[in-house]
């Protein structure tokens, strides 16, 4: 059994506080969302978890089975157990998938000797073409084919807690149901005989979560979690939007992302 | 009684062309300035060639011909019988008279460094490619340095005649003297004929190299032009990439890497002179340690190139804060219908990237190598002269390894 605790964890970009306090526990095989309004600060927990740089923890804690993550750098918090599936996953020029997934299970003390055939399973389970993994990582790859790369690799990795930033972007439907059956799947089962997953699913729409089950809903918005509710949270707020939060936003002074057009929630309504 | 090695001085005096200055946009950063030509002498004759050239060789197997040259003197040559066959002429300039001769694209030298070379080249090599020949395996030239204090000149013209096809594997390297190198490599590439150049540069530490590459490309003709750069105390290498006939196309590019103190001086200029020419240039180079890079570029787009396509990328990786790269693109177009673009970045390893490896378990020092080969793959995935790469790669990691180890007890 894992356990992801963070608990009062506040952290600014730039000098401007974007984190006021955030507490919740993640355990394996729980399913976590984390909802909220555009720029309440659901990504930038997501990239201090992650310890992106230019993201300064000011207050709290987090912890992995105990461990501290955040004195850790990135690499260790991945090899300590924790996965990102980034909103926006980045583009490495001549850096093949095949590599960057070898280097880490070397760096883990895994054996590389079943990665080939590992991958491919994992590729056709996601509906990504195996071709596509011989590519640099991310390069000339559609939205759609990011989000299953990411997946692919977190299937790889086999992390004991991920954290899912907005992985509904830019997916199509048929594509937002593979990739969420082989996270749920996770949650369920584990990787290779391991505890199953624990998720944190960060995300705005209430798309990803009729495919992928959350035990728990975080609402959130102003850097903190405002409510914690079950599965019919969710349900609630898709009727109600976060009207209901939208005085307490503030800008969000993280680094300025695209606005990604999602064709299926246009205004944010279906 | 040998005679007495003229001093260098002497040649350029004798030679009446305008030294360079540094306030001429072309040389504008470069270190001309520090060049004492006094320094320097010409041999008579070769010295001992010493280099070793098994990996370069190694990668390419059965070769067209074979060229041996030191000091600027051809030292040795064979020529494969099939490549004879093929109708392939290799040889000395003054030995193929009625073979292309130097001259044949850079009819002008472009600068007192060319027109020193002419005046020198102690025994030019040509290749020649008649019509319609497909040439098996590359045309080799090993060219190397060894002799202290001297002043070498190089010189390979290549023509390809009309639709007939030939690579060629360029090798620049010396032993650990101090010299002046002024290699000039011109190609010719007749109407519809295809030629794959790739040149490894690989000097020792304490030479300088003031280099040029001028190319013709005719009518539907295409050159795949690659330069790795890798040498030398000063390495500069202007390259002219001249679009001459109607549909030609030229695709140049470069790695590059600099450490210590060296300079890497590359200019480029891409000529369209025909309509419907294209041309695409990709330089990438890194520099560490206090070294610097410069490249300028240029494409010209005469009023008679209509429909042109024209495209130049240059990026620089800065390894170390003290080290120094500029980049300078320009663009002068005298025709409206044409698509260009120039793009240049200087800066350190990408931190997005190196976000990314790490948040999968990417150990840091092993990520940063991951990006940084992988920018250099980038154009060696795609070397015109594929069998040409290894070798590229292999020298370039020696240095990788010392600038960017993954692993082990190097200072970072």
């Amino acid at each position: 059994m894992t356990e992801l605790v963070i608990e009062d964890l506040q952290a600014s970009v730039a000098g401007t506080p974007i984190l006021h306090g955030v507490t919740l526990t993640v355990r394996s095989g729980e399913v976590h969302a984390v909802m909220g309004p555009n720029g309440s600060g659901k990504s930038t927990l997501s990239h201090v978890l992650m310890g992106r740089p230019g993201y300064q923890v000011t207050g709290g804690s987090v912890t992995l089975d105990g461990a501290d993550l955040l004195s850790l750098p990135t690499w260790e918090r991945a090899q300590a157990g924790l996965f990102l599936a980034q909103q926006y996953p980045t583009e490495v020029p001549g850096v093949a998938v095949r590599d960057v997934l070898s280097e880490a299970l070397v760096a883990a003390g895994r054996s590389t000797a079943d990665l080939e055939s590992l991958v491919a399973e994992e590729a056709e389970r996601i509906g990504l073409s195996a071709a596509l993994l011989d590519r640099a990582m991310n390069v000339d790859l559609s939205g759609g084919e990011k989000k299953r790369n990411e997946t692919v690799q977190l299937a790889v990795l086999q992390p004991r807690i991920a954290v899912l930033d907005e992985l509904d972007s830019g997916l199509d439907v048929d594509a937002l149901r593979d990739v969420a059956r082989r996270i749920e799947q996770a949650t369920n089962d584990g990787f290779d005989g391991g505890p199953p997953l624990g998720a944190l699913v960060i995300t705005h729409y209430n798309r990803l979560l009729t495919e992928l089950h959350p035990d728990v809903v975080h609402v959130f918005a102003a850097g903190r979690v405002q409510r914690t509710g079950g599965p019919e949270l969710a349900t609630e707020l898709e009727e109600s939007g976060y009207a209901e939060w939208a005085h307490l936003s503030e800008p969000e002074a993280a680094p300025s992302r695209p606005v990604v057009d999602d064709p299926f929630f246009a205004g944010g309504t279906l | 009684m040998p005679e007495t090695p003229r001093t260098l001085k002497s040649v350029v005096d004798a030679l009446d062309v305008a030294a360079p200055s540094t306030t001429d946009e072309e040389w504008r950063y470069s270190r001309i300035g520090d060049l004492d030509l006094a320094r320097w002498t010409v041999p008579a004759a070769a010295g001992e060639a010493a280099a070793d050239l098994s990996d370069v060789l190694a990668g390419l197997g059965r070769t067209a011909a074979l060229v041996e040259v030191v000091d600027g003197f051809v030292v040795g040559m064979s020529v494969d019988t099939d490549a004879v066959a093929a109708g392939l002429r290799v040889g000395t300039a003054a030995d193929l008279p009625d073979a292309v001769q130097p001259g044949a694209v850079m009819a002008e030298p472009t600068d007192q460094f060319a027109a020193l070379n002419s005046s020198l080249a102690g025994s030019p090599v040509v290749v020649d490619v008649p019509a319609n020949a497909d040439v098996p395996g590359p045309v080799v030239v090993l060219s190397q340095t060894v002799t202290d204090g001297a002043t070498v000149a190089p010189r390979l013209v290549v023509r390809a005649g009309a639709n007939s096809s030939v690579t060629v594997v360029e090798v620049q390297v010396s032993s650990d003297v101090a010299a002046l190198v002024v290699p000039v490599t011109e190609v010719l590439v007749g109407p519809a004929a295809r030629v794959r150049y790739s040149v490894l540069q690989d000097l020792g530490p304490r030479v300088w190299q003031v280099g040029t590459l001028s190319t013709s490309v005719g009518q539907e003709a295409t050159l795949d032009a690659g330069v790795a750069a890798l040498g030398g105390e000063y390495a500069r290498l202007r390259t002219d990439c001249h679009l001459a006939g109607k549909g030609a196309t030229g695709n140049l590019s470069s790695i590059y890497f600099g450490e210590g103190s060296q300079m890497v001086d590359l200019r480029t200029f891409q000529t369209h002179e025909a309509p419907h020419s294209t041309s695409n240039l990709l330089f990438k180079g890194a520099v560490a340690d206090t070294a610097h890079s410069v490249y300028t570029g240029l494409i010209r787009i005469g009023h008679e190139a209509a429909g042109t396509n024209a495209f130049q990328t240059n990026r620089n990786l800065k390894l170390s804060e003290h080290a120094w790269a500029e980049s300078v693109p320009n663009l002068e177009i005298e025709h409206n219908d044409v698509r260009c673009s120039h793009a240049s970045t200087v800066g350190p390893v990408d931190e997005d990237q190196q976000f990314y490896l790490e948040s999968r378990g990417v150990p840091t020092p092993v990520a940063e190598r991951l990006i940084v080969a992988g920018f250099f793959d980038e154009v060696l995935d795609a070397w015109p002269v594929p069998d040409a790469a290894a070798a590229v790669r292999d020298r370039l990691a020696v240095r990788l390894d010392r600038q960017v180890p993954v692993a082990g007890g190097a200072d970072r």
